[in-house]
């Protein structure tokens, strides 16, 4: 693969959006995770995906053609988020309630385009699925811009973030501007699934923020260590599933989630038996 | 002395049904007060209007010489909820980690937690007598313990005013007493001004210097003593609700 990568430009594309999308998920998923948010990344998917069929609905109409499906994607995911946080307002004892809302309008939206556009062809099974030659140059500087946005916001509102998802209340009376926080937090999420998206498909891309969580709450001590472990089981989870999925032809969502998923049962077994020895001794 | 919270005529509905009404009180600097009442008597309401986490409909709170709605809290006041002890056990933070967020409205990027700020975190972890549990996840710890972290967590910032909702639920019989007296020491030797919320008259009125009865409206505001020196009759005709003092021995 390494010379592939070396020679075509939309494999190594893939690559650096597969690191990328490796830290971002991970990193965004462990404040998801805490937040008991997990069903989010499957509301937003969803809508994102409406986004790409409507997208290439257009584009079979020939309108819109500045805009690619992925760039339709985004912005319907960022609505999406929009929407999503309203409705979390609305239903404040409900909260819940506001995910398959999304979802559901998500994929209604979604089959309706599909449709309308040439039905399931290639391009819409790679966004289900995830491909390994789908980003092409100016794809992957709209995701490093993401990247760079995001990175940046978490290292400034690192400590507000964290103080929100422990105790919401206790922050707010701490003089952090909650409301602002949440829709910032969730117009990032919405970015980094859309950018997911390229590489995992829509369908695991919930998958990519949350297994990697999963496993690294098992070992860490601390929040901070709880991050930085989601970060490695993320990007050695990309990094296997896509080099796996290009050698065995099989698209790369599948793959890496297998691995996060191995990476997860192997971990809970390993501490298990830690904890074992441990007592017996 | 100076007021630190004025409160003034303040009414308060949820829907149609009345929490307070025409509850009117200050709060003194340097005092530690008990604010008690039966179970929906209003107690967390009017916590929540004096912290800014409910609108006002009728009436007016001073915080610090400010309308409540100019006030923006910089570390004035700080606050242990009665959620506090209900949050999800499985959180991967340890107990410094969790003391660290009372520091969120100090720290920022441009100004990374220097070691001035872990040295207040740990003297606050000392001040609970928590310093050996730094590292531990807060999970992990009892209900007692958790919510020394929590105090600790509120107090890190050096807050003039510290407002505790009922911080003894979930904490064993036993470590009651010397949660009180960490809250009474914390109010004699460091100055913080204290407002404990309790349903729990009996134990309170040994460690506060004042009371304040509120049972949709004040009922009494004064000096604990001359509250336990009344009858039963007279208590419960004062505070609207048929009462009886439960005396702990500890």
């Amino acid at each position: 693969m390494l010379d592939a990568i070396l020679n075509f430009e939309i494999l190594r594309n893939t690559f650096y959006t597969g690191l990328i999308v490796g830290l971002l998920a991970p990193l965004l998923g462990t404040f998801i995770v805490v937040r008991r948010l997990s069903l989010i990344a499957d509301g937003l998917s969803h809508v994102t995906l409406a986004g790409i069929s409507f997208g290439l609905f257009m584009q079979k109409q020939h309108t819109l053609l500045l805009l690619t499906p992925f760039h339709t994607g985004i912005i319907f995911s960022i609505i999406g988020s929009i929407v999503i946080e309203n409705l979390r307002g609305v239903y404040k004892a409900f909260q819940e309630i506001a995910i398959p809302i999304t979802l559901s309008i998500g994929v209604g939206l979604s089959v309706v385009f599909i449709a309308l556009a040439d039905g399931i062809n290639t391009d819409i099974y790679a966004y289900l699925f995830g491909s390994v030659a789908a980003v092409s140059r100016s794809d992957l500087y709209l995701i490093l811009i993401t990247a760079v946005f995001v990175i940046t916001v978490i290292i400034f509102l690192y400590k507000e973030l964290f103080a929100l998802s422990f105790d919401e209340e206790f922050a707010t009376v701490s003089g952090i501007r909650a409301k602002v926080i949440h829709y910032l937090f969730i117009i990032m999420t919405a970015l980094v699934i859309a950018a997911s998206i390229r590489i995992v498909g829509v369908l695991l891309v919930s998958a990519l923020m949350t297994l990697p969580v999963a496993t690294a709450m098992r070992v860490a001590k601390s929040f901070k260590q709880t991050i930085i472990y989601s970060i490695i089981y993320g990007e050695v989870a990309v990094i296997i599933g896509l080099i796996s999925g290009y050698y065995l032809e099989i698209p790369p969502g599948g793959t890496i989630v297998i691995t996060s998923a191995i990476l997860l049962g192997s971990t809970l077994l390993i501490k298990k038996w830690y904890l074992a020895y441990i007592y017996k001794g | 002395m100076t007021n630190l919270i004025t409160v003034n005529g303040v009414t308060h509905r949820y829907d149609k049904h009345k929490v307070l009404e025409d509850v009117s009180f200050s709060i003194k600097k340097g005092s530690f007060i008990g604010l008690v009442g039966p179970n929906g008597s209003g107690k967390t309401t009017i916590i929540k209007l004096m912290l800014g986490l409910e609108k006002l409909q009728k009436g007016t709170v001073e915080t610090f010489g400010k309308p409540i709605e100019k006030f923006h809290n910089k570390g004035h006041i700080s606050f242990v909820s009665q959620k506090a002890n209900s949050f999800s056990r499985g959180f991967p933070a340890t107990a410094k980690e969790v003391v660290s967020m009372g520091l969120t409205s100090k720290v920022s990027p441009l100004r990374p937690t220097t070691k001035k700020y872990e040295y207040m975190i740990f003297e606050a972890l000392d001040r609970v007598n928590m310093m050996e549990y730094a590292n531990h996840n807060i999970g992990d710890l009892s209900g007692g313990q958790q919510q020394r972290i929590f105090i600790a967590r509120a107090i890190v910032n050096n807050p003039s005013l510290l407002i505790l909702d009922e911080p003894t639920v979930g904490v064993d019989t036993e470590n009651v007493e010397q949660f009180y007296q960490l809250l009474s020491q914390l109010n004699k030797e460091l100055g913080i001004t204290l407002i404990l919320v309790s349903h729990d008259i009996g134990t309170i009125t040994t460690h506060v210097t004042d009371l304040l009865c509120l049972n949709k409206s004040v009922h009494y505001h004064g000096n604990p003593s001359d509250f336990e020196q009344m009858t039963d009759e007279q208590r419960s005709t004062l505070y609207g609700h048929d009462m009886h003092t439960i005396t702990h021995e500890h």
